[in-house]
């Protein structure tokens, strides 16, 4: 079977790839999908340790993590294309260059 | 004694509750408000009537007869403060008279107050008022009992100037307000140092309560001021409360000019319950003020003074009485009298003997309150005696349950309440130790009331003439006379109820009048009726209805045998004596002396406070402002040509590192994270090359 | 390393690639849910087989169509911003710093030497065991993420609704 880190590194490269998503592409959408990307990244982490941790059917943390991260992800989902949904209401555009309030 | 005891607190909790729903209730829904306020009040004249048959069968002895139930409040730092509720007799019998006579008010409201309003209003005020007065009846602690009766005061106020579009009731309510707390603050002061000389406020405690054997004692042997005692001074200060409440000279000006309010509230508060507040205060504290914890009558120098106050009252107040014209002011005058009244028993017998002219009087003067807002109803709200008169024929239930009440008041022996309390009050001033003279005002007293409620009577029922009855219509601008109309049976029939009560009262009221003695102070024995009466009471009883009898027959030939009078014609003493009478309708101009004295005082003040204001501390102002301003200007030189140019040059290299700076901050994301991510994976590897 | 896992894994992570640099923002949800269907797929070849039809149902079942919905809403700036789309000038440095990050994890993920024996047992958990753990020991947790969930709910409806007066 697999050993352990083949699945650490696919869950890095597909972490790596969602950074690299969030952080170049300018559309808030892309980046709402880099992040969540991410987070399934770190699930992938977290299922994988569960799997060849020690008694897996008695230790149920990494599997119940999962679950919940699973329900906030979801969540957070919601919320943030609410979000965008309202910016693009207000400035006309998803473009995060052009949504710089914020700037000093 | 103690089931009801442990619900006792539901008797004011009613009320209150309907009157906190019925704050929120909208306008419109009279039916519910009336309904809802009547059904508190009656259920509480239930839980009354329960804890008043509890308290006829107590278990123990003088100990037992005073059911408390304390619970602590809060507390800061040691000290605990701690409130409760008392079931004795004194409450008992007062809960039962406050809630049967409100029921019956509130009752007789629905139909007085049918066409205003602020119906609902108003018995969201009355509840109020209900609950507040019964939660002060019940109260063993003189702390909640001053916080009832500060409300009692404020619901007061807020019935007093019910109609406040009205100017001059708004300024009854303010007058009444103002007037009752210059009593207020010595009964808080007196509450303060009290509890300063025992540590509690509780009145019974099991021992430990300020109305207790041990605290009485204590406070009897300290001596303060002027060689009095610590419990005179004490209760020469509660007792400044009560005369504020009760409308004792000299705090009786609001009494009168609170006749602004709705009828009802005259006869709920200030005739039958409210005032009564301040004699009750006096029997609460009683053994404070005999200076004796087992509450017999004694004769300290706090009772003489209560003697006395209430004796000057009575005939002061039934003097001004004789002289007025307006049908509720005539009955205000009155109840301020027969409060003075109630003092005096408390002071010269024992607070049974008040006590008992006080549930007695309740009775017939709310009846004559009801009788006289009937009888304005009936006139279309007109107020003034001269104005009426021939209504017996139209007005046939209320004239004759008027005429119960005024025999009441007047004391007509035998079948009539008053005449056996005033009796029992007269008696104890006969053989009063230190002075007969309140016994010569209290006859006095007698007389002059029987006068002017036979006077009051005849202008309003029998005077021979076509009543001048008027009210303003749409069309015609002079007004057009209208035939009187008695009442709906939903004001008759608690006028009926209340008369039966003073007379039924008067029937039972003497012949048990030593148990009702012994029920009160505690030595209850079984119930002896006994026809049996000594001389001395037997002389005095004779004497009292000689003087009824002269005062009610001197009124009848004065204004009814001889030739009847035009309406607005002189008053028939006016003629005899002018002069006398005039100061007697100017209420001994106290009125006026007041606005000369104490109010133009204040205004003399404040415009001295004004002047000192604007020249003295103005000018002492305008001074330091100026060095301020020198000061200032100095300052400034020194800060433009010394400072500021060292802080300039600081100054712009700090702005100039900041736009530096404040590129970073440019409001895009994407270029934060970036800043993390790195930031991240450099402690990550910082970390992987540390574990190495 | 089995054949499944070489496959799946190529697929997710090619899949993955597409999502993040494809133009059509249709074609990036759709590559998406791919992405999705293979991350499933190696939670179910490690057995856990629950969060793997989780993440099925959450991910493509809510979450993408979520996305695609949002896409297709906010369709109109795409064309405007379409033609003056310039490759931006920083891009590199994005790559350069996801290339750092994965490094700094490859890095950690290879000197470690803990884990790298497969496991001994089969590891099959059932939906029951879940339900009554969820139900024994993560009931608090349970009860906080129902809570989260409406007031997420609640806090996106009120985010997207029409605002009252725009500026």
């Amino acid at each position: 079977m697999t050993p352990l880190h083949y699945y650490l590194i696919v869950s890095a490269l597909l972490f790596a790839i969602g950074f690299a998503g969030a952080l170049t592409r300018r559309n808030a959408i892309l980046v709402l999908i880099g992040i969540e990307l991410m987070l399934n990244a770190g699930n992938l982490n977290f299922i994988a340790f569960w799997r060849y941790g020690s008694h897996p059917e008695h230790h149920f943390t990494g599997l119940m993590f999962v679950i919940f991260s699973i329900a906030i992800a979801a969540a957070e989902a919601a919320v943030g294309l609410a979000l965008i949904i309202s910016i693009y209401r207000h400035y006309k555009t998803t473009n995060l260059d052009q949504v710089n309030s914020m700037q000093g | 004694m103690t089931g009801i005891l442990h619900y006792l607190w539901l008797i004011p909790a009613l009320p209150l509750l309907a009157a906190g729903i019925l704050s929120l209730t909208r306008q419109p829904h009279r039916r519910f408000a009336a309904t809802l306020a009547i059904g508190a009040m009656a259920v509480a004249f239930g839980l009354s009537l329960l804890a008043f048959f509890a308290t006829l069968h107590p278990q123990g002895g003088i100990e037992a007869q005073h059911a408390v139930r304390n619970i602590p409040w809060f507390e800061f730092g040691a000290t605990h403060l701690r409130i409760g509720w008392v079931l004795d007799p004194l409450t008992a019998c007062m809960l039962v008279m406050v809630t049967f006579v409100g029921s019956l008010i509130f009752i007789y409201s629905v139909g007085y107050m049918a066409q205003d309003e602020n119906f609902t209003r108003f018995f969201c005020f009355l509840s109020l008022f209900a609950s507040a007065m019964l939660g002060l009846v019940i109260a063993n602690s003189l702390l909640l009992f001053f916080m009832c009766w500060e409300l009692v005061g404020l619901s007061s106020y807020l019935l007093i100037g019910f109609w406040y579009h009205k100017p001059s009731a708004a300024a009854a309510a303010k007058k009444a307000f103002i007037v009752t707390r210059i009593g207020d603050l010595g009964f808080f002061l007196g509450m303060l140092w009290l509890y300063a000389a025992t540590g509690t406020l509780l009145f019974y405690d099991d021992g430990k309560g300020c109305l207790e054997a041990a605290a009485i004692t204590k406070l009897v042997a300290q001596v303060t001021i002027g060689g009095m005692a610590l419990s005179t001074i004490i209760s020469l200060l509660i007792f400044c409360g009560a005369m504020g409440k009760s409308g004792q000279v000299p705090l009786h000006v609001w009494l009168p000019d609170a006749m602004e309010g709705p009828t009802p509230v005259s006869a709920l508060i200030h005739a039958a319950t409210m005032v009564a507040a301040g004699v009750f205060l006096v029997a609460r504290v009683y053994p404070l003020m005999a200076g004796d914890a087992s509450g017999a009558s004694t004769n300290s120098s706090a009772l003489t003074v209560v003697t006395w106050v209430g004796a000057i009252t009575a005939v002061f107040a039934a003097l001004v009485a004789v002289a007025q014209f307006d049908i509720k002011r005539i009955l205000a005058y009155s109840t301020v009298s027969q409060l003075g009244y109630m003092m005096m028993g408390i002071g010269m017998g024992g607070y049974a003997v008040g006590m008992l002219h006080l549930i007695t009087h309740a009775f017939f003067k709310a009846l004559l309150f009801l009788g006289a807002g009937s009888v304005i109803h009936a006139c279309h709200e007109e107020q003034d005696i001269r104005r009426m008169g021939g209504l017996q024929k139209h007005l046939p239930v209320t004239f004759a349950t008027y005429a119960v009440g005024m025999m009441a008041l007047s004391g007509v022996p035998l079948f009539f309440s008053s005449f056996w309390s005033k009796d029992e009050i007269l008696h104890s001033a006969l053989s009063w130790q230190p002075s007969r003279g309140p016994f010569y005002f209290g006859i006095a007293g007698a007389f002059l009331t029987a006068f002017y409620m036979t006077r009051q009577v005849w202008y309003v029922f029998f005077a021979r003439k076509e009543p001048h009855i008027s009210v303003p219509t749409a069309h015609a601008s002079h007004p057009v006379p209208v035939e009187p109309h008695e009442s709906p049976s939903i004001m008759t029939v608690p006028l009926i109820i209340l008369a039966a009560c003073a007379v039924l009262l008067s029937i039972i009221a003497t012949p048990v009048w030593p148990w009702f003695h012994a029920y009160l102070s505690g030595h209850l024995e079984h119930l002896q009726v006994s026809f049996a009466i000594s001389s001395q009471v037997l002389l005095t009883m004779l004497l009292s209805t000689c003087i009824v009898t002269a005062g009610i027959s001197l009124a009848w030939w004065l204004y009814a045998v001889k030739p009847a009078q035009k309406g607005e014609e002189a008053d028939a003493l006016e003629k005899l004596q002018p002069d006398v009478f005039s100061l007697l309708r100017d209420k001994f101009l106290i009125d006026e002396i007041y606005e000369a004295t104490a109010v133009r005082l204040n205004a003399v003040c404040a415009r001295v406070s004004d002047w000192l204001d604007q020249f003295l501390w103005g000018g002492l102002i305008q001074a330091v402002s100026f060095l301020v301003l020198g000061l200032s200007w100095l300052n400034r030189l020194l800060d433009e040509f010394v400072v500021n140019l060292g802080f300039d040059k600081g100054c712009g290299s700090l702005r100039t590192s900041a736009s530096i700076l404040s590129h970073f901050q440019n409001g895009q994301v994407q270029r934060y994270l970036k800043v993390i991510g790195l930031a991240m994976s450099i402690l990550a590897l910082i970390f992987i090359w540390g574990r190495k | 390393m089995s054949f499944p896992f070489i496959i799946t894994a190529a697929l997710m992570l090619v899949s993955a690639v597409a999502a993040m640099s494809l133009r059509n923002l249709v074609h990036c949800a759709l590559c998406l849910i791919v992405t999705f269907a293979g991350l499933a797929a190696l939670f179910l070849q490690m057995n856990a087989r629950f969060v793997g039809f989780a993440q099925i149902l959450v991910y493509i079942g809510a979450v993408a169509i979520l996305i695609l919905f949002a896409i297709l809403l906010t369709r109109s700036s795409e064309m405007k911003t379409g033609q003056l789309r310039v490759v931006p000038s920083s891009w590199w440095v994005g790559i350069a710093v996801a290339l750092v990050t994965f490094g700094s994890l490859a890095l950690a993920v290879s000197s470690s030497t803990l884990l790298k024996h497969p496991p001994s047992e089969p590891g099959i958990v059932t939906v029951k065991q879940i339900g009554f753990q969820l139900m024994e020991n993560y009931v608090l947790p349970l009860e906080v993420i129902g809570l989260l969930l409406t007031a997420a709910m609640i806090g996106a409806a009120l985010i997207a609704m029409r605002e009252k007066q725009s500026p």
